[in-house]
């Protein structure tokens, strides 16, 4: 039976890990290449890396780390931020990226989903979608935000989802911009509405504090993987913590004890 | 030993080549371990693999693109039985024919059809698709491919198609998605896996270290 996957997301900006608070106060939480080849020895089964350096310096820098990276860890990568077409994709999978994930570009053209996953497979191609609450929006109540949050659309989430899985989307790594940061748990409503209506996987992201919260929305937002930054990264919890929590809830979890 | 990886323009061949660099020093640091496309080097191999990702006919199509490259594998894996191992895509181009965006004809080493998952679940499953993950394997016939790999070994899928193995015998180890998958096949010294050792962490980096001592 397929496991569960725990997914530890590491912040990359200019080189060094980072976890912004809602985005915005960034603290220092170490190296990226050490930190992954941590997180690998203690049993995360997927890595990913989010740049959110702003600068071409700072995106060169990456590069350098995630070959680093795929030297010494043997579990897939996936790597996102600031990804605007396939020469971007190219340069990343040839470093030793397994997945991109693509979030504000395909949002101003939807078409780069479908040229990433024609030329690359949809296995490699995540979707990543930030979304927020909106109460004017009566389809699923959600719409999608860009730029790390700070810029809103009125496109609703859920549809784009589906858009995104007809585009060749091989994931879809959902957000929720009202959870993230909070550590009060995922956004379970948000999760089962996009989940149940796709086909393709769901990672579920924003709002981690505790272990029971990956539990809540693997078993009631029908995720297949939960994402987690801070509580990680400062040793409140381990993975280990995390997949014993969910053994305890006959969630199938990969065993690395 | 000299492994030689066959680049045909497919994805992630630094992984490949990281894990069993990574492996191979553990067996023997004489080893060597090079990515190519030189029919020479094909012939001077004493192991073959075909890593693979993306779709089965642009696989097939990029393999027959290059000059001679069907010809030069047949001579030494058929003909001269050199260990040989074919990985995801890598492994489902063995078959007679896959179905992935149109009917393509295969290598035809390994005889059954690349057909997609889906039309195999049925719709009270809910499973998802991709099969995308960490999975454990059911084996059937166990060899010294599985030294050391214990029922916690897991190890790493994503296709949305599958081998539909014409004959029971070329099926070592399945793993289940809604149904039966086979995750490694054989015949003689032909090996293929489902899933990505390269991608499979320390059960990954087992498996493939003891792939590359079956031979010695």
């Amino acid at each position: 039976m397929l496991s569960k996957r725990v997914i530890p997301c590491l912040d990359v900006h200019d080189g060094r890990t980072v976890k912004g608070i809602n985005f915005v106060d960034l603290i220092d939480a170490g190296d990226p290449v050490e930190q992954a080849k941590l997180y690998n020895d203690l049993g995360a089964d997927e890595i990913c890396f989010l740049d959110i350096s702003a600068t071409n310096e700072g995106r060169k820098t990456l590069f350098d780390i995630v070959s680093k990276v795929a030297e010494r860890c043997f579990i897939p990568l996936t790597v996102g931020g600031g990804i605007k077409n396939n020469v971007d994709i190219n340069i990343l999978l040839k470093s030793g990226a397994d997945k991109v994930s693509i979030n504000s570009a395909a949002v101003f053209r939807p078409s780069l989903i479908k040229e990433a996953s024609d030329s690359f497979g949809c296995q490699c191609i995540v979707l990543a979608i930030d979304a927020y609450k909106d109460q004017s929006n009566h389809k699923s109540g959600y719409n999608v935000s860009t730029h790390g949050g700070k810029t809103k659309t009125d496109i609703d989430a859920l549809e784009w989802a589906i858009e995104g899985e007809k585009n060749g989307a091989g994931e879809i790594l959902l957000t929720s911009m009202n959870a993230d940061g909070t550590k009060l748990g995922y956004d379970i409503e948000l999760t089962s509405k996009i989940s149940t209506e796709v086909s393709i996987p769901v990672i579920a992201s924003g709002g981690a504090g505790k272990p029971i919260d990956m539990v809540n929305v693997l078993n009631k937002g029908n995720a297949s993987a939960v994402l987690a930054a801070s509580i990680f990264h400062f040793g409140i919890y381990s993975i280990e913590n995390v997949k014993k929590e969910m053994l305890k809830y006959r969630i199938p979890v990969r065993n690395t004890w | 030993m000299f492994v030689l990886i066959i680049d045909y323009g497919s994805g992630n061949i630094k992984s490949v080549y990281n894990s069993i660099k990574r492996t191979l020093h553990n067996i023997n640091k004489f080893s060597e371990v090079k990515v190519s496309r030189n029919l020479s080097e094909i012939e001077k191999a004493d192991k073959i693999i075909l890593p693979g990702v993306g779709s089965f006919d642009q696989c097939m199509n990029r393999i027959r693109k290059i000059k001679d490259l069907v010809e030069t594998l047949k001579e030494q894996v058929i003909t001269k039985k050199k260990p040989f191992l074919g990985i995801c895509v890598g492994m489902q181009i063995l078959a007679d024919y896959g179905y992935e965006n149109q009917k393509t004809r295969g290598l035809s080493w390994i005889n059954g059809d690349v057909k997609p998952i889906k039309n195999f679940l049925n719709s009270t499953q809910n499973l998802k698709i991709p099969h995308m993950g960490w999975n454990s394997l059911s084996i059937y016939k166990r060899n010294n491919l599985f030294n050391d790999i214990t029922a916690n070994d897991q190890f790493y899928f994503v296709h949305s198609y599958f081998f539909d193995i014409k004959h029971k015998k070329n099926i070592i180890c399945n793993t289940q998605h809604g149904i039966n998958i086979p995750a490694i096949v054989n015949q003689d010294n032909i090996f293929g896996f489902q899933f990505h050792p390269e991608k499979s962490g320390r059960s990954g980096l087992k498996i493939l270290h003891n792939w590359l001592k079956l031979s010695l």
